[in-house]
């Protein structure tokens, strides 16, 4: 089977999101690559080196700029005749273009795929991960987006993959990009930290969330996530949300703190390979998954805790 | 301009899904079901684009089962103005559900589709762009915030680093995500004028498609479940946990 992985990338660099999709493409036949962007040159060397890389093919021109759906689907779609499978990380980019590509194929998509069981056997999390699935495609071409946090990463060096041009399709001149606010941090990305520290509603202010958050995360060098009504009520930006609908994270460790523990929260951390909770309802669902559990004020054990590690 | 809103009846965000003994799905029977949470935002959306004055018409859609019928009624009972009910007992898959769409959205001609961004039964997050491919149209997908100026519409998304903001020209497709809007609820009299509302009903055979599945469905399991942890009695102690155990 020959598989074709859509290659995430931002400002020139590689995202690790592409080496766990890299590793489950290795599991259903030949990885060959797509980059797609303007002024990819570094990217597609990176692309090259990834162990297992077969051939890169290279769309560089600026209506790939942005990445836009409208001009990369198409692209894929026609590079798909001469592939197998098409996969994405399941990443807002992946989830973006690669239905676009599926429904250009006439194919259904097998979304947020946990485990390759065959060719067309996949395993995947349905009703906020309260239940696996295992789904047979009977379609002729593949189209996955995967979970990263149930791919190892494919080694970044190592590979010898050969670039090649593809012509750069026409601007479809559907959409264009405005401009972006993209956060720039310090701190360790949500998706691939070995510690995260999360808030939740019970932080009360954006002012709190970042005098008790903050200081206990730069402690331990982790990265900072957030429940979806902290983000809802501002103490927190949309891009810390982590659950059914946020981002999905399995660090070493994940403390939640002031978070209750809803369904929906749980889908995107339940994974984890240690969870602290600390939260003053002994009851709080949080408990019932967290293998350290503290139970009482945070104002108090948060600052204590920042204090004494 | 005509607003074409698909919303899916799903179990309610509330229950805990439970896997059905058999393992082959979902036990439904005797389960509070209710209007998918960001179609409820996708309605909202449209009934403040009437508000505004940029929408002419709202039109909600459903494919399912004749209870879906209930979801609809809500949209209609929330400020949407007909209603569509495409009946069938089959699960429709995304492909399948984005093809009928895209069958109505010929017929009816809207100046957008608003959709959630994703079923929380089937956790797909692909019909929109799939009815974008289907159509040939722009799509902004995981809109927070949707400003329509003339021939374009302005979303900004929710990305994974933070917020994008496209032009989409128009008719286009705009998925939404939690942060759009805050959806209302139905007053008493609204559901009482939702019930002489216009319900069109048809079926996937009017459109002429076919929705047998691609995907078979081998099987449904549980999660692995954790091991139950324990209770520390102080920071000092979870700290000497943590240390035992080498992560910190
Ligand atoms: C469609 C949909 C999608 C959703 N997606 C997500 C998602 O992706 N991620 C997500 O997180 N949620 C999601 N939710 C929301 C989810 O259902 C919960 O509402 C949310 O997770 C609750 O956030 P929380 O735990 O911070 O707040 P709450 O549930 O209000 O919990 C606050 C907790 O803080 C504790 N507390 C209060 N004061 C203190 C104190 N001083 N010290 C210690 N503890 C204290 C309380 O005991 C309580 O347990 C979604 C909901 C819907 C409908
Ligand atoms: N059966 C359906 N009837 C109406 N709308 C649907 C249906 N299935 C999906 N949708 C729409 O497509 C969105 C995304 O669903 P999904 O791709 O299944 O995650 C939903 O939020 C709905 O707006």
């Amino acid at each position: 089977m020959k598989t074709l992985v859509l290659v995430e990338h931002e400002g020139g660099q590689l995202k690790d999101a592409t080496l766990s999709a890299v590793t489950a493409a290795s599991k259903l036949g030949e990885v060959h690559l797509l980059v797609a962007g303007e002024g990819v040159g570094a990217v597609a060397q990176a692309a090259a080196k990834i162990a297992g890389a077969g051939k890169v093919h290279v769309a560089d021109g600026p209506a790939f700029a942005h990445q836009l759906a409208e001009n990369v689907a198409p692209l894929a779609a026609e590079l798909m005749q001469g592939h197998d499978a098409f996969v994405a990380a399941s990443t807002t980019a992946g989830k973006n273009v690669a239905p676009r590509v599926a429904a250009l194929l006439d194919v259904m998509q097998i979304s947020d795929v946990i485990a390759v069981e065959a060719e067309d056997t996949f395993q995947r999390p349905i009703y906020a991960g309260n239940a696996i699935a295992t789904v047979r495609s009977a379609d002729s071409k593949k189209v996955l987006t995967v979970r990263g946090t149930a791919f190892e990463k494919a080694a970044a060096e190592g590979g010898s993959g050969q670039i090649e041009a593809v012509p750069g399709g026409p601007d479809s001149g559907l959409s264009s990009f405005v401009g972006a606010e993209i956060a720039a941090s310090e701190r360790p990305e949500l998706t691939s930290a070995k510690i995260i520290v999360s808030g939740g509603r019970a932080l009360g202010s954006s002012e709190q969330f970042h005098a008790l958050i903050d200081p206990l995360a730069d402690k331990l060098g982790a990265a900072v996530g957030a429940s979806r009504a902290a983000v809802d009520a501002g103490y927190a930006p949309n891009d810390y949300q982590v659950g059914q609908t946020g981002k999905i994270v399995a660090p070493e460790v994940y403390i939640a703190v002031g978070i209750s523990g809803a369904i929906q929260h749980l889908a995107g951390m339940k994974d984890s390979k240690l969870i602290v909770a600390i939260n003053k309802d002994e009851e709080a669902p949080i408990f019932q998954v967290a293998d350290f559990g503290l139970v009482g004020d945070l104002f108090k054990l948060v600052p204590e805790l920042t204090e004494k590690l | 301009m005509k607003l074409l809103v698909p919303v899916k009846r799903v179990i309610d965000f509330n229950v805990k899904p439970r896997v059905k003994a058999d393992g082959t799905g979902v036990d439904l029977a005797n389960v509070k079901m209710s209007m998918n949470p960001f179609d409820e935002i996708a309605v909202e959306e449209a009934i403040r684009l009437k508000e505004k004055g940029v929408a002419t018409e709202i039109v909600a859609v459903s494919i399912g089962p004749a209870k879906a019928q209930e979801t609809l009624r809500t949209a209609l009972a929330m400020g949407a103005d007909r209603a569509i009910l495409v009946t069938t007992d089959d699960e429709v898959e995304p492909l399948a559900v984005a093809k009928i769409l895209a069958k109505i959205a010929a017929e009816e001609q809207p100046g957008m589709v608003i959709l959630g961004k994703q079923a929380i039964d089937d956790d797909s997050n692909q019909t929109g762009q799939m009815l974008a491919a289907l159509l040939g149209w722009a799509q902004g997908t995981f809109a927070s915030k949707v400003e329509v100026d003339g021939e374009s519409v302005n979303v900004t998304r929710e990305v994974d680093g933070g917020l994008e903001t496209l032009k989409l020209k128009l008719p286009a497709i705009v998925t939404t995500d939690l942060r759009l809007n805050e959806p209302r609820y139905a007053s008493l009299p609204n559901i009482m004028k939702a019930k002489s509302k216009p319900l069109a009903q048809k079926t996937p055979a009017d459109y002429g498609i076919d929705t047998s599945p691609r995907l078979s469905t081998l099987g449904v399991r549980e999660p692995s479940k954790r091991e139950a942890g324990i209770k520390v009695q102080s920071v000092d102690e979870l700290i000497d946990r943590l240390r035992t155990v080498g992560v910190i």
